[in-house]
Formats: C-alpha cells, structure tokens, sequence
C-alpha cells in the first residue's frame, strides 16, 4: 500500500517545480524570441534623444562653451550646462556615499568624459551631430593619477568646492584630496600579537581598477507628464525604488508622482546601481522640454564614467607563530575613489564590509584601515558581482596568507587546514564582529583536494621544476573565501537612512494562482524562475501559475535592489515569510471547511488534511477558492500578504577553489589547465541557475584576473576603452569550469539559503593569481600584480631569468 | 558612436568606381568590408563626405588560376579564401591566416584588398603579401599598373597606391611542390590583432634552405620583410646556431610601438619566438 | 545628405524604405522595423550582440550599413521560430540554460543558427571557434556550447528522420 502513496506524493511535489528543482527559466520564452524589452527597446510618441558632451581633459578649467554652431543644426531641440542647471538647483547631485556630484561639470572638469553638457535631438544621430559642435575651451590644470602623490602636501586641490570643508560624511578630512578614514577591529590587541609573534609578513597588495562592463550599457527613456506632474524613468537600474526616492528628493516631485521601471536588464554586476548625471539630465530635459527623452550610453562612454570598481593599495600584514597559526592580521589601505566619492555601500560603511578581511580563519586580533582619496579618474567603486569589498578583502588574505605559506615553507593546503574556523566553532564571532552563520572549511577542502588528487599534482610541479628544458612553468592556486552578503541587518546597514530591508508581497487568486512582487530586480539571476519555486514549496502551488513581477516601482513594494548577493538571502526570505503569512490563513480557512481544529491538520506539499484521515483533505486550490467567498466568519476574505523582512544578520557563503595553469615561458601565456570551484551557498533553491550563476561568475574572475585593466597615462587619459582592449574573454579563451557543493544551511535564514551569484567572482580571483604566483614560488616569487596578461607574466619570467 | 553623414554611391563596375573617384575628389572613400573604415567613421576619426561601395562590382570577388599564378580579387572575404579549394591546394598560407584573422562575422565582410590598403601595420596580410611575394594590381584613371608588395608599405596608413587608384587584384605565386609555411600569430585574445607574428615560407634542398621568406607584423609602422635573417639561412642547414643568429636578426629589424599589447622590449622578443616557431613548422612542412 | 530608397527583405517580409545612407542596418533593424532583437553591445564590431543574417551569412549589423542591403535577405531573430515552432537553437538554449541577462541571446542565436549550417557536426572546440565573434558577459559560455551541440544533435536527428 506504502509505494503507490509514495510515489503519487514524489509526483505531487515534482508538478509543483518548487525548491530544489532544476526548473527551466520562465524568462527564456521572451528573450530567445527577440521579445525582451531593454531600455533602448522602448519608445515613446514624441521621444526625443539625448547625447552628452564630454571633457578630453582629466582636470581643466572651463573658460567658455560655446552652442551657437549646434542649436544652429536642424532637429536640435536644446544644449544644456551647468549654468542652465543652477537655477533648478540640479547641477549638482548628493551621491549614496554622502559626496556631492557635478551632474554637468560645474566651471571645471576632474576627470577625463565627465559630462559638461547635453545636447537633446530628434534622433540620436543629430544628437552625435551636435556633441561634436558644442565648442568647449579649457584651460589645463596639473592632473593627479596615483592615490599616495593625492595625499602629497603640495598636491594640486582637486575638489575646490569643498575648500575648507576639513568635516566629510565619515569624520575629519586630513588634506584637501583626502575624503575618509575608516578603521575596524582592535588596533591595540592586534599590536600586541604582533609584538609577540615568531614570524610576521608583510606586503603591498594592489587590487587594480576594473570596470564590470555588462553587455548592455547604462540608460534610460524620462517622460514627464507636465499636466498630470508625473514623471515615470524607465532606466537600468539594479535599485528602482532608490532612485524613485533620489529622484524625488532631487526634483522635489512627491515620490508618489515619481514612477521608475526597471525593464529587462542585460546584466548589471554592479554597474547599474549607481545615480548617473546622465539619468538626471534626461530627466531634468523631460522636465524642461515636456517630451520623452531616450539617453543610451555608448561603450567607451560606460567603460570610461560609469562606475568603475577596486583600485584599492593595500598594505597587509600577518602575525604568525613558527608553525603557521596565524595570530594577526593589520592591513591599510589607499581606496582610489576617483574624482567624487559616489560608491555604492551602506551608509555606515564608507569601505563596504571590506572588513571580512580575517577570511575564513580563525585569527585572535585584526584591525583595518582604508583612507579614501580623491584623484583625476571617474568615479565609483562598485561592488562588482561581489558584496560591498568584499572581493578586496578576500584577494588580501588570501595573498598574505599564501605569502606566509611561501616564507614558512608550508603547504598552501596545509596552512589554511591549521587555521581555519573549525566546524563546531559556528556561529563564530570575527575579531572584526562578524557573526558567522554557520560554516564547514575543513570538509569542503579535503573534498576538493581529494577530487583533483592534489598531492600528484604537487608531485607534477616538483618534476616540471626539476626540468630546466620544461616548456611551461606549472602552478597551483588554492583558495578559501567566506563571503558576507544579504545586506543587510537594518541596525548596521541602511542607504540615504533607508534600512536594506527587502520587500515581498503574495496574491493568490481564487482560481488558485498568484502573483508576486518583490522590491529586487533581475538581471540575469532568473528571479522570475526562482522566486516562483520558493512560493510553490511554501505554498504548494505550480511554478508555472506563479507570475512574479519586480522592478517596477508603482506596483512592487518597496526594496533595496538586487546587488551584493541579497536578493535570495533578503528578498528571499522576504518571499517565504510572506507565504507562511498565507499559509497560516489557508491552515484557518481549510479547518474551517473541513470543519476540525487547526491543529488537527497536517500539511502535505499542496494540501491540508485531516490527520489520519487521508480522504479528508483541502488543496491549495480549494482554499484559495474558499477564501473568496468561504471565509471563515471573523476572518476577512481574501488571500494576499506583504512581508518586509530585515535579516536579523549577514549570511556566510563560502567556497574553496582550486587552479592549475601552464604558463607559457616564451610567451608568458597562461593556460587554465583545470578549475575546480566548490561552494556552500546553504539550500539551494534551482540547482540549474546555481550552476549558471557560479559559471558566469568564474568567467568574470578569470577576465578580471587575467586581463582587466583601466590603465592611465599620466594626463588622466584612459588606456583602452572600447571592448577592443578592455578584455572580455570569448568563449575560445574561458577555461571549461567544474564544480561541485557542501551544504551548510544558514541558521537564521528562513529558507537556509545563503546567497550565491557572487562568490564565483569573489573566490576566482584570488584563486587565479595564487595559480600564476605559485608557478614562480621556487623562484622567490610570492606576489604579482594582476592583471596576468602575457605581457605582464613575460617580464615576470624575464626578471627571474625564466624566459625561453 | 554614429558616423558623420555622407552620400552613398554603388558603382557597378571598376570603370565606374574610378570615375566616381576622380570626380569627388580627396573626401570620398572607397568602402568595401567596412570593418577598418566605419569603426574609425563612429569614432569620427575618418569623416569622408562619400563613400563608393565597391560591394556590387562582381569582377572584383573571386578566386582563380592563371598558369602559376593565382589571381584573387581584391574584395574576395576572409572566409572565402578559407573555404577555397583552390588556396587549400595550391597555396594553403592563405587559408590558414585567414582563419587568425578577426571572428567569423568580422571574416564574412573583411577583404583581403581592404586589409592590404589599409596600412594597418596590425593586419595580417600585408605581411602575408610579402612572404608569398605577392603583386599588387591596381586600376586609376591612366589604366592599370602592377606593384610587388615588397615596397608597398611606407608606413602607417601609407602605401604606394595613389589617391585615384583602386586595388583590383592580387595576384601570387602558387607554392612550388613542398613548399613549407607557417604563420604564427600571439594574440592577447580570439579576434584580436596581432602583439607580433611571423610569416615563413621556406623550401629545403638536401636539408639546406632553397628559398625563404620572413615577415612580420605589427612590429613596426609597417609590415616588415625580414631580408637579413633570410641572407642568413638561405644555403644554410636549419642548425641551432643560424636558427639563434636568424632569429637575432628578425629582432633586429622590429621598431615596435609601445602599447597595451605590451613593451617594445616584450613585442620585439615575441617576433623572435613567433619566427621560431613559425620556422620549425615551416621546416616540418617541407617533407 | 539626401535619402536613399532601399527595398530589403526582412524575415520574409519585403520593405522599402528611405534611409540617410549612413544609417547603420542595427538602428534600421531596430528603428526603422521594431526589430528590437538585435542588440548594441559595443558598436565597434567585439562583442556580436548585433549579429543578424545577410544572405546566408553572419554579419555583425552594427558594422553595416542600411542601404548596403538593397536587394538583401536579411533574417533576424525575430524570424528563426516557424508557424509558432521555436527553431532547434531557441530551444537549445532555453533546455541547457544558454541564457541568463538574454542580451547577448538573440546574436548568439544568430550566429548559432548559421554556424550549424556550416558544420551540422560541431565538436566543442568548433562550437567554440564558431562563436568567438558573440562576447556574453553572465553565463561563461560552458551552457552556450552544450546549447549550441544540443541543437545540432536536434537537427541531424530530424534530417535523419526526414531522410
Ligand atoms: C573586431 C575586429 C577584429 C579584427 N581583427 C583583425 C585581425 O586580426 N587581423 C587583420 O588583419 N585585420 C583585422 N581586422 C580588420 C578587418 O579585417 C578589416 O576588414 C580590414 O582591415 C579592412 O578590410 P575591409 O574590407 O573591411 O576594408 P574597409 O574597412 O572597407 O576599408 C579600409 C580602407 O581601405 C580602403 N580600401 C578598401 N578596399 C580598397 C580597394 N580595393 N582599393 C583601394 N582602397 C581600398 C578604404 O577606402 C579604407 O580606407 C579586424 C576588424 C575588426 C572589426
Ligand atoms: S554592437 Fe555590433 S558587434 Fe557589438
Ligand atoms: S546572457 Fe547576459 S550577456 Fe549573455
């Protein structure tokens, strides 16, 4: 009698696609027809297209713009400045950082493309038209590229409008170029362990500037209804509800007027959480011209302005006893911000949670510090498919800790066994306060050893170094990360004084499907597929009747976006709260109907029923019906919830990942000859868009690793910013990826889940450089810069006489 | 990045082409595969007010043989000489060039005429023109002339062809009964110009070099012809020693730019390491 | 500059329009014809968001002009599904998850759809090679080839059906 029931309720669960199932995207059907709707898809009756024109210089002194020749061109509509801004008090913005932004650069430049005016046209080749007959004269003004000569005594001001201003939003400012400094841990305890310690290491880590470089560019389409007062934006953002308040503060319409729609995003990683000049200035033109105005960046415009990530110097340090246990941890840092500190953290947090530096090891005393700096560059410091630092945290100690290995004699494997958290250590308290969740190191490394035989390949690399004729030098890279994602806990996080908070709101409907609207966006994550499986398990209703609908400010609830891995440890969470807010009603109303006590019913996958009485039952869909027009007397009709849920605490993904590369000793190329990437995210919602997620992420941290770079010359001038030179690996070059899992659920999370689209790319990059550094570690080598193109790996093999 | 505006004229034939270009004078650009010419258009580096499509002139396509010679129209695209037979035959260098050149979208318009021309000491064929020992036919208001590629190339964006003259044709030596060739090309990714590369071909009697040819690209203003390596191994067995001294040589020649790709230093030895090997494999060849 | 007339057959379909000759054929796609299926990616020809078909052959449309396609057969993606039956590369990459964003998706499919034609039986290292004008910055690539393999299994199975 048992089997059949068994398999009829193993049939039951699988219909409703829910968690754990490897469902096929519901988003797909549109986008493999052509039928996704991007911003530059969308037109409006009457829109009007806008084009920026932009500084050649780094820093300059505007002396004079000249329009004529331009608003002369036939379908030039207008040619805004900062002079015709000042009167609505729009030329400059407050960024998320508590900095202040020229939208058009108000009397002077600071970087190289920033915006000094618009231009707004029939179409967008009139508009490229006039961008180049606006005439700008300029006056040179010296230029400061690197971060240490900003903070020289006699370094040139940058910022002279904030002269005299010695008070910034994160305490005193030390020098006209300095913005903060922020410092975490016990400075005092963590002097004391090094005083004591047998060994101490101590290197200068450089984290270069990236950019996240999405396929799909910034933008946005503003339309303006002067008779009804309304705007509505349609625009690429990974947070719609925070621009709708920025834009309201800003343009001083209600926020109630104020509508912001986040359509099909082509991937954001960061890039598109920012506020651009180039979102207010079409919506500013909206406003003064009363039509639809479309501004579409181009590629070198989003490379070169729009929200760079990294360029963090930082100088790390390990206390250690002679056997490898580490006992401390300093590190300072020089954060290259660019010309206006407009990074995206929470407010309190002017260094995002760049202090889960301690990693995954179990170290008494650490203490950070990070000084802010202004210089000639864009500005930004994104957190780039990464929670807020977190990527430049993780690459610091995981470099100090293999330099550590390196200057002991140890096994890289070895160290990290001896120092790591220990499974029954969780929840673990971090000398910087973190409270890891929950967490098992030792059996995710000895699983990723074990698979890739890792003591053959030690003994691989010790033959191909005794070969002085060897083609290739071989190297291993071995990493461990925790990451800190799900921002985050009201109490600690909140952006402009908004707590990051995220928002779900359910409405079953009486024929027993639903809707649901969640305050993050996708952008590729596949929430539409995912959030619907979280319902269907918690409410057993199919995936497939399931519509789930974000992005849209005058529907969904309010929330924070989707960036820094929240959406599934914050909206997530938000979602099954709100179900079981349902769920509880339905328990009342299918007691009600089948006339028991509430505590007689037993829930099963889709339906309620009588315990022990399996023919007395109510599905999901007869409740649903019921609560129309059944309800139990005292209770009000229908079936809808919203929760807000504010995570009582971060969640601690974590991973170990393993490199080999063969590097080319004429060449200096580098070959990914395998890569495993391990990783415990907790529960996992649809193993297929894990697996996807984790492969795209790995892609980014190869690039990144490998070949990103946002060079200078020494006018400010961007090296390399068109998809020519910035390097976006094909699929000839992205090493073919293996992974595999450990699952730790977080305690505190209602679903256990972790979060996951991000630690690819936080865990990869260390993993790669470990590769290419170990490569040369018997020829004293143990730090390179990335990026580990052939060029730069060439003159390392030059340097340590390598080089065939 | 849009280009400026222009008028758009599609001749016919080459006649036509050529009166056209002769009447618009200096501002109007010969446009075939477009992909040098209207990237530098959405740029507004180049702002010609005409553009001549030379996309409709059939006589200018195609691939044939001329006794011992072949004869390759110069808007023939890169997947056309990769998928010839008659190439893969009789001169397979060709082929195998035109399959590091670019992506397959990129090769489906790109013309072995327009990446000559061009002067874009990054493209890869000027340099194959000289190791094949190729000759350029063009066609200007005065009739046809024939130039040797070696020669042609002064410099970047600079070549012997004249303001009113078309490139027609190319035509080249078919390669003599085991013939060996190499190209060999670093790349920082697929798709991408050359850091350096290095053409060989190369013919052995008796284990001793009969014939050889050398040129490089993109390590210099223009494509090079390597004539002072080739002095050193013709007569010569393919021992270490001349390999070094041959390769020593090549390195000598390159007046590389600094860029991105890497140093004058890094790009100048990589010339000599993609000789080595394009000269191994060119040797391997020979049998 | 004055407009030129240019008659072209999109997705079956015959049109004829006066374009300014340096229109690109992306924006004319896209602008002129409400295909939005074609994407701008980086309009220096890298990253084959653009991708469409021109008589048979795979071109990058933001490298293109409009008026070049007088007399052209131009497919995009838009055109791949017949009668309502997603063609074999749509349903490839929607079975081996060969998408996340989509932006890249509809070049991708493009350039997938042609390269089959070329070679019905791709090893990975082809797949690879074939697609290394499609740049896509979310799914690494692994899900596209087995997309893309996927579908070249599905057409040899039915011209083997057919036959
Ligand atoms: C992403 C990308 C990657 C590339 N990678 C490579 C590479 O690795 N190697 C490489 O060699 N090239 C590469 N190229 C260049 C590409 O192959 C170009 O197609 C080539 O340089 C120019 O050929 P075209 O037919 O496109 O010429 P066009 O761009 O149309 O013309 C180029 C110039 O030549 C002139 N011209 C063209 N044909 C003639 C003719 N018959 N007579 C007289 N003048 C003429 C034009 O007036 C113009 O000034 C790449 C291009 C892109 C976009
Ligand atoms: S937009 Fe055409 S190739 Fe990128
Ligand atoms: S799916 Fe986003 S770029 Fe490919």
């Amino acid at each position: 009698m048992n089997a059949p029931k068994e398999a009829g309720l193993a049939e039951r669960a699988s219909a409703l696609q829910g968690m754990g199932e490897s469902r096929l995207r519901k988003e797909d059907a549109r986008f493999i027809q052509g039928r996704g709707n991007y911003v530059d898809d969308i037109r409006m009756p009457g829109m009007l297209h806008m084009d920026i024109v932009r500084s050649p210089l780094a820093h300059a002194r505007i002396k004079r713009i000249n329009k004529e020749q331009a608003l002369a061109i036939p379908g030039v509509h207008a040619v805004l400045t900062a002079e015709d801004l000042k009167p609505l008090k729009l030329h400059w913005m407050p960024t998320l950082a508590g900095d202040v932004q020229a939208v058009l650069a108000d009397e002077k430049v600071h970087f190289q493309m920033q915006e000094v005016a618009i231009v707004i046209a029939d179409d967008r080749y009139i508009a490229a038209d006039a961008v180049e007959a606006v005439e700008v004269e300029y006056e040179d003004l010296p230029v400061v590229i690197d971060p240490y000569a900003a903070l020289a005594p006699d370094a040139p001001v940058l910022r002279e409008d904030l002269a005299g201003k010695t008070e910034g939003a994160h305490g005193r400012r030390e020098h006209p170029n300095h913005i903060f400094t922020w410092e975490a841990g016990d400075a005092a305890a963590t002097e004391a362990a090094f005083a004591a310690a047998a060994v101490t290491v101590k290197a200068r880590i450089h984290y270069p500037r990236v950019h996240p470089c999405p396929l799909e560019t910034c933008g946005c389409v503003a339309s303006f209804d002067p008779v009804r007062g309304e705007l509505t934006t349609y625009l690429t953002s990974q947070a719609p509800h925070v621009v709708r308040t920025v834009v309201s503060l800003l343009s001083g319409i209600p926020e109630s007027k104020v509508r912001i729609v986040s359509p099909d995003i082509g991937g954001g990683f960061g890039n598109k959480v920012g506020i651009y000049p180039g979102y207010v200035c079409a919506i500013v033109a909206s406003i003064v011209l009363g039509r639809p105005v479309k501004w579409i960046e181009d590629r070198v415009e989003n490379i070169s302005t729009t929200a760079f990530a990294r360029d963090y110097h930082m100088d790390g340090e390990i206390a250690a006893t002679a056997d490898g246990r580490i006992l401390g941890l300093r590190t300072h840092v020089i954060a290259d911000h660019g010309a206006f500190d407009a990074c995206a953290d929470p407010t309190k947090f002017p260094a995002g949670l760049f202090h889960i530096c301690s990693g995954s090891y179990d170290i008494a005393a650490a203490y950070c510090q990070v000084k802010g700096v202004y210089t000639n560059k864009a500005p930004g410091g994104v957190a780039y498919r990464c929670s807020f630092r977190v990527t430049e945290a993780v690459y610091l100690v995981e470099r100090m800790v293999d330099i550590l290995a390196q200057k002991l004699g140890l096994d890289k494997a070895e160290i990290r066994r001896r120092n790591f958290i220990r499974k029954e250590q969780f929840p673990y308290t971090s000398p910087f306060g973190f409270e890891y969740d929950s967490g098992d190191y030792h059996t995710a490394l000895d699983k990723v050893l074990a698979a890739v035989d890792y003591p053959a390949l030690r003994a691989e690399q010790a033959a191909t170094r005794a070969n002085p004729a060897s083609p290739t030098l071989m190297g291993i890279g071995l990493v461990s990360f925790t990451e800190v994602v799900g921002a985050g806990p009201s109490k600690m996080c909140d952006i402009l004084g908004v707590g990051m908070f995220d928002s779900c709101e359910i409405r079953v409907h009486p024929t027993g499907s639903a809707i649901a609207r969640m305050g993050t966006i996708t952008q590729g994550q596949g929430h539409q597929t995912t959030y619907a499986q979280i319902i269907a398990t918690e409410l057993g209703i199919p995936s497939e009747v399931i519509q789930v609908e974000e992005g849209d400010t005058s529907t969904a609830p309010y929330g924070l976006g989707t960036y820094g891995s929240r959406s599934t440890p914050v909206a997530g969470a938000a979602i099954a709260l709100a179900a079981r807010k349902i769920h509880a009603k339905a328990r009342k109303i299918a007691a009600h109907l089948l006339e028991v006590g509430e505590n007689d019913l037993d829930w099963e996958i889709d339906r309620f029923k009588v315990k022990g009485d399996d023919s007395r039952f109510k599905t999901m869909q007869d409740i649903s019906w019921a609560a129309y027009h059944q309800a139990p007397p005292g209770l009000e009709p229908g079936l809808e919830a919203v929760h807000y849920y504010d995570p009582p605490n971060f969640t601690f993904p974590f991973g170990i990942y393993l490199c080999v590369v063969d590097i080319d000793r004429a060449t200096g190329e580098t070959k990914v000859r395998r890569f495993l990437a391990l990783d415990d995210c907790g529960t996992r919602i649809n193993p297929m868009i894990i697996e996807g997620q984790i492969h795209g992420g790995l892609t980014e941290g190869f690039a990144v690793a490998m070949g990103q770079q946002m060079p200078f010359d020494a006018q400010g001038n961007l090296l390399g910013n068109t998809l020519m030179d910035y390097f976006l690996p094909t699929a000839v070059e992205t090493p073919k990826w293996e992974t595999d899992h450990t699952v730790t659920p977080s305690p505190h999370h209602p679903l256990g889940a972790k979060g996951v689209a991000e630690s690819p790319h936080v865990g990869s990059i260390p993993t790669f450089t470990a590769a290419v550094v170990d490569a040369f570690a018997h020829l004293g080598v143990d730090n390179m810069t990335m990026p580990h193109n052939a060029y730069r790996v060439w003159q390392q093999l030059r340097d340590c006489g390598a080089a065939l | 990045m849009i280009p400026p505006e222009f008028d758009y004229h599609a001749p016919r034939s080459v006649a036509e082409a050529i009166h056209l270009l002769g009447e618009l004078g200096p501002d109007a650009k010969l446009l075939a595969g477009g992909h040098s010419l209207l990237p530098m258009m959405k740029l507004r580096f180049a702002q010609p007010t005409h553009l001549i499509d030379l996309n409709r002139i059939d006589d200018l396509r195609g691939i044939h043989e001329e006794g011992d010679q072949l004869v390759i129209g110069a808007m023939t695209v890169e997947n056309d000489l990769i998928d010839s037979p008659l190439l893969r035959a009789r001169l397979p260098l060709l082929p195998e060039v035109a399959r590091q050149i670019a992506d397959p979208q990129v090769r489906n318009r790109g013309t072995i005429g327009g990446d000559i021309v061009h002067g874009d000491p990054g493209n890869d064929h000027p340099a194959i023109a000289l190791a094949l020992d190729a000759s350029l036919v063009l066609a200007g208001p005065g009739g046809e002339r024939t130039l040797p590629a070696d020669g042609f190339f002064l410099g970047t964006y600079m070549t012997q062809m004249a303001e009113d003259e078309i490139l027609v044709r190319i035509r080249v030596p078919a390669f003599a009964p085991r013939t060996g060739y190499a190209y060999h090309k670093l790349k920082r990714k697929t798709g991408d110009w050359a850091t350096a590369a290095a053409a060989v071909v190369l013919r052995l009697d008796g284990g001793r070099v009969s014939h050889v040819r050398i040129a490089l690209t993109n390590v210099a203003p223009m494509a090079l012809r390597a004539h002072a390596a080739e002095a050193l191994l013709l007569g010569q067995a393919l021992d270490a020693a001349r390999i070094d001294q041959a390769a020593a040589a090549v390195m000598a020649i390159c007046a590389p730019a600094d860029d991105l790709r890497g140093d004058a230093e890094y790009k100048t030895a990589m010339a000599g390491c993609m000789f080595r090997r394009a000269l191994a494999q060119a040797a391997a060849r020979c049998a | 500059m004055s407009k030129k007339i240019v008659k072209v057959n999109v997705n079956g379909r015959v049109l004829e329009k006066a374009v300014e000759p340096r229109m690109l054929l992306v924006h004319f796609l896209r602008e002129e014809c409400n295909l939005t299926g074609a994407h701008i990616g980086c309009e220096t020809s890298h990253c084959g968001a653009c991708t469409v078909d021109i008589d048979g052959r795979s071109v990058k449309s933001c490298t293109h002009l409009a008026v070049q396609c007088e007399g052209a057969e131009v497919l995009t993606v838009e055109g791949l599904a017949k009668g309502g039956v997603l063609h074999a590369v749509q349903q490839g990459f929607y079975q081996e998850h060969g998408l996340q964003c989509g932006f890249c998706t509809p070049g991708m499919l493009m350039r997938a759809y042609r390269l089959l034609q070329e070679n019905p039986d791709p090893s990975e290292e082809e797949v690879r090679a074939g697609m290394s004008g499609n740049l896509c910055r979310c799914t690494g690539y692994q899900n596209i080839v087995k997309a893309v393999l996927h579908a070249a299994a599905t057409l040899r199975a039915a011209r083997a059906a057919a036959a």
